[in-house]
C-alpha cells in the first residue's frame, strides 16, 4: 500500500491531477434506470472496436479476383472478389472467426439501436433544452455516424445482398443534381462496382467514422461531465443539485457491471443467432439479385421511402434531371434529419423558452413534444415496416400491392392520429391530481371546535428524501 | 424473272383463283373432320383401364374448370401443351384441385394417392398430347457449386437466396421449397407454374436442373453455422432479434438495477 501510495504521489508530483482525479471520483450520477441507456451505446462501441480490431487482421478490402478453396462445398472452385473470400475464411476456417464476426455484427445493430432509445428518452424527457442543446445535437451526429459505420460495414464483405444495398446507395447519390456523379464517384471511385469502392469503405469504415465517432464520444461525454446531469423532479430536488450515487465506488462498480452485462449479451447474441450468413447469399455478380433484400434496420426507413415513392418523383428543372430517387432517397431524409438536429432550437422559438434546464420534464408535463414525438417515431415505424413489405406479405398473407396503399395511408393517417392519441393521454395524465413521483398528498381529518371536520394537508409527504441523506452535487 | 406470264394467257382470272382455293380449302376440311371423328372413335375405343381411371376421376374433380376435353373454361386454363410434369406437380404439391376455381393455387396434403394421380395423368395426357415429361432426378450428380450460382443467377430474386420464399408482386408468392420433393422441383423448373417462367432443355441441360436440386438440397440439409437461423430471412428477422432478444435483455437488466421514481 505504501510503494502504491508513493507512486502516486510522485506522479502527482510531476503531472498533477490528483485534485481532479478526487473530484472526479466524487462525481454524483442519478440512480434511475432511464440514465443508463446512453451506457449501454458507450458499452457496445467498446465491443465493435474490440471484435473489430480482431476482423481486421484477416479482412482483405479487394475486389481482386480468386478463385475459392475452402470447405463450404457450393462455393468451391467459384470466382469471387478477395474480400468476400477473406470473410468466407473468416466464418468457416479462422478459429472464432465466425463468432468474432458475428459479435461484431451484432454488436453494431445495438449500437445503434441503444443510440436510438438513448435519445428517445432525452426527448421525451426535454433533457435536451438549454444548456444541453449542443450535446443533442453532438448525440444525433453520433447516431448519424453510427448509421455510416454500419452501412459502410454491411458493404464490405461484397456478397451478393449487399451488393443490392450499395447499388441503391450509388443510385441515390447519382440522383443528386448537378454533384450527382462526382458524390458517387468519390465515394465509389468509378462507375459502380468500381475496384475502388471496397478501400474507401474499408477506411471509411475502420478509421474515418471510428475516429469522428470517437471525436464526437469525448465531445459528448465532456459536455456530460462538465454539465452533470439532469435528473426528474421530487422530494429534494431542484434546478441546482443532482442526487444519486457518487462514482466511486459505488456507480463506477454499477457502471462496469453494465458493461459486462451489455457484453455478454452481445456475446450470447454472437453465439447463438447467425447474422448476415453471407454464404447463403454468394458473391457479388451485377447482374443477379437477391430476396428479400433488406438493409440493416436502421437504414429500413429510407428503404421504405424507396418503395413507397410513387413514380412521378422524377421531372427535370432547367434542363437537369431529377432522378426518381432524389426526392424519396435524399431530400425526405434531409429534411427528416435537419429537423431532427435542430430541435432543441426549433422548440425554443416555438416556445420562447430561453430558461436553463436542469430538472426533467415528464413526457406528460410537455404534452405537444410529446405528441409530435409519438407521431415522428411512427412515421419511422411504418417507413421502416415498408422497407420490408415483401416480408410482410409473404407472413401476413397480403398482397404487397395492397400493403402498399395500407402503408401509404397510414403514413397519412397512423402519425396524427397517434399524436392526438398521445397529446389526449398526456393532458389526462397532467391533469390528475396524483402525481406518481410527488406521491398523493396525505389528507387527515380533524375534528374543529364547531364539530365539523376540516381536512389537513400534509404537504411533506411521509419519508421524502431530506436533503442531504443522499450524494449531492451543484450544477 | 421468268415468269412474268401475263394474265390473259392462262385465262384464269382472280375470282376463278379465290373459287379453286375455297372448294379446295373445303374439302380439306371436311377430310379433316371425317379423319378426327374415325381417330377420336379408334382412340377412345382402346382406353386403357388406368385411362378409364383417370378418366372418371378427371370428370369428377377436373373437368368443371378445365373442360370435357381439357381445352379450358372461364374457371380454368386449358390443359394444352401442359404436360405429365405439369398434372404431376399440380396434384403431388396438393395444389390441384382447389376448392373454388381463381383461387391462388398453393401447397397442400395431396388430395390422391400415387395410383389415382398416375391414372389422371394419363388421362390428361390423352386429352392434350404433349408437354414436358415428369423429368428424371439425380441430385446426386449434379454439382452444389454449378447448383448455387444457377440458383443465385435465377432462383434467388423471387424465392429468396435461402429458398425460404419470397413475395413477387401481384399478390403472388414465390413458395419456399423446404417440402418439395426433388423431382417437384425439377418439375417446377420445366414447368414453370404460376408466375414462374419455364425453362426447357435448351435453357437448362438435365445436369444443370440436377445441379439445382442438389444445392436445394444442401441448403435444406445444412446446419446453420452461426446458430439459430432466425428463418434465414436476413436483415427483417435480424434487426427484430437485435431489438427484442439484445435490447431486451439488456433493458430488463437495467431496469432491475435502476430505480424508478
Amino acid at each position: 500500500m505504501k510503494l502504491v501510495r508513493k507512486g502516486v504521489e510522485e506522479i502527482d508530483d510531476r503531472v498533477g491531477g490528483a485534485s481532479f482525479l478526487k473530484r472526479s471520483l466524487g462525481k454524483v450520477f442519478p440512480d434511475h434506470w432511464a440514465f443508463m441507456l446512453g451506457e449501454v451505446a458507450l458499452y457496445s462501441f467498446v465491443l465493435l472496436v474490440l471484435t473489430g480490431v480482431f476482423l481486421t487482421f484477416f479482412y482483405e478490402p479487394s475486389t481482386r479476383e480468386v478463385t475459392y478453396d475452402g470447405p463450404y462445398p457450393p462455393l468451391q472452385g467459384e470466382q469471387m472478389s478477395a474480400a468476400y473470400e477473406s470473410v468466407m475464411r473468416i466464418s468457416y476456417e479462422v478459429r472464432a472467426g465466425l463468432v468474432m464476426r458475428q459479435i461484431h455484427h451484432w454488436s453494431a445493430l445495438v449500437f445503434v439501436a441503444a443510440i436510438l432509445v438513448h435519445m428517445l428518452r432525452v426527448f421525451f424527457t426535454g433533457a435536451f433544452r438549454k444548456p444541453r442543446d449542443i450535446n443533442w445535437t453532438v448525440g444525433f451526429t453520433l447516431l448519424l455516424l453510427g448509421m455510416g459505420a454500419g452501412f459502410t460495414g454491411y458493404s464490405l464483405p461484397d456478397d451478393l445482398l449487399s451488393g443490392t444495398g450499395i447499388r441503391i446507395g450509388y443510385s441515390a447519390l447519382l440522383s443528386i443534381p448537378v454533384i450527382g456523379e462526382w458524390a458517387a464517384f468519390l465515394f465509389f471511385g468509378g462507375e459502380y462496382p468500381a475496384p475502388a469502392f471496397l478501400r474507401r469503405f474499408y477506411a471509411l469504415h475502420i478509421m474515418i467514422i471510428p475516429g469522428l465517432l470517437i471525436g464526437a464520444m469525448t465531445v459528448h461525454l465532456m459536455l456530460v461531465w462538465r454539465q452533470k446531469h439532469t435528473e426528474f423532479d421530487g422530494p429534494g430536488r431542484s434546478e441546482h443539485t443532482v442526487t444519486g450515487t457518487r462514482l466511486w465506488p459505488n456507480y463506477g462498480m454499477k457502471a462496469l457491471g453494465l458493461m459486462f452485462v451489455v457484453f455478454g449479451t452481445l456475446s450470447l447474441l454472437g453465439g447463438l443467432f447467425q447474422v448476415n450468413p453471407i454464404w447463403l447469399y454468394g458473391p457479388f455478380v451485377p447482374y443477379s439479385a437477391s430476396s428479400p433484400a433488406q438493409p440493416d434496420w436502421y437504414m429500413g426507413w429510407i428503404e421504405g421511402l424507396v418503395r413507397l415513392a410513387p413514380n412521378w418523383t422524377e421531372f427535370s428543372v432547367f434542363g437537369y434531371l431529377v432522378a426518381e430517387p432524389f426526392i424519396p432517397a435524399v431530400v425526405l431524409p434531409g429534411i427528416f434529419i435537419t429537423i431532427v438536429a435542430l430541435w432543441p432550437v426549433l422548440e425554443r422559438r416555438f416556445t420562447g423558452d430561453h430558461e436553463m434546464h436542469n430538472l426533467l420534464q415528464r413526457p406528460r408535463d410537455a404534452p405537444i413534444r410529446t405528441a409530435l414525438g409519438v407521431a415522428g417515431v411512427t412515421i419511422m415505424a411504418v417507413l421502416t415496416l415498408a422497407g420490408s413489405n415483401d416480408v410482410l406479405a409473404k407472413f401476413l398473407q397480403i398482397e404487397v400491392d395492397t400493403l402498399n396503399e395500407v402503408f401509404k395511408w397510414l403514413l397519412l393517417l397512423a402519425p396524427p392520429a397517434a399524436g392526438y392519441l398521445t397529446y389526449r393521454i398526456c393532458r389526462e395524465l397532467r391533469d390528475r391530481d396524483e402525481h406518481p413521483i410527488r406521491r398523493p398528498r396525505r389528507v387527515r381529518v380533524r375534528w374543529n371546535a364547531e364539530g365539523g371536520f376540516d381536512d389537513v394537508e400534509d404537504d411533506a409527504p411521509p419519508g421524502a428524501g431530506s436533503p442531504g441523506t443522499r450524494p449531492e452535487e451543484r450544477v | 424473272m421468268t415468269g412474268r406470264t401475263p394474265r390473259a394467257s392462262t385465262g384464269r382470272s382472280d375470282a376463278r383463283v379465290f373459287s379453286r382455293v375455297v372448294r379446295w380449302g373445303l374439302l380439306i376440311a371436311v377430310a379433316g373432320q371425317v379423319g378426327f371423328w374415325l381417330f377420336g372413335a379408334a382412340t377412345s375405343a382402346a382406353i386403357t383401364d388406368e385411362e378409364r381411371h383417370g378418366q372418371q376421376l378427371y370428370e369428377t374433380n377436373c373437368m368443371t374448370c378445365h373442360g370435357v376435353q381439357g381445352e379450358g373454361t372461364e374457371d380454368g386454363p386449358s390443359l394444352e401443351g401442359s404436360g405429365p410434369a405439369a398434372v404431376d406437380f399440380m396434384l403431388s404439391s396438393g395444389r390441384m384441385p382447389l376448392n373454388q376455381p381463381q383461387q391462388q393455387p398453393v401447397r397442400q396434403e395431396p388430395a390422391f394417392t400415387r395410383t389415382e394421380m398416375d391414372a389422371m395423368i394419363a388421362y390428361v395426357a390423352l386429352l392434350q398430347p404433349g408437354g414436358p415429361e415428369i423429368p428424371t432426378v439425380d441430385a446426386s450428380a449434379g454439382s452444389v457449386s454449378l447448383g448455387q450460382q444457377l440458383w443465385l443467377s435465377t432462383c434467388s430474386s423471387c424465392h429468396g437466396a435461402a429458398a425460404v420464399g419470397d413475395s413477387v408482386g401481384g399478390g403472388q408468392i414465390a413458395p419456399s421449397l423446404e417440402d418439395l420433393t426433388d423431382v417437384q422441383i425439377a418439375e417446377a423448373i420445366r414447368v414453370g407454374p404460376g408466375l414462374m417462367p419455364p425453362f426447357s432443355e435448351e435453357t437448362y441441360t438435365p445436369h444443370e436442373v440436377d445441379s439445382i436440386v442438389r444445392y436445394v438440397d444442401f441448403l435444406r440439409d445444412s446446419d446453420d453455422p452461426g446458430g439459430f437461423g432466425l428463418g434465414r430471412i436476413g436483415p427483417v428477422t435480424e434487426g427484430l432479434a437485435a431489438f427484442v432478444v439484445g435490447l431486451g435483455i439488456i433493458l430488463l437488466v437495467i431496469r432491475l438495477t435502476g430505480t424508478k421514481e
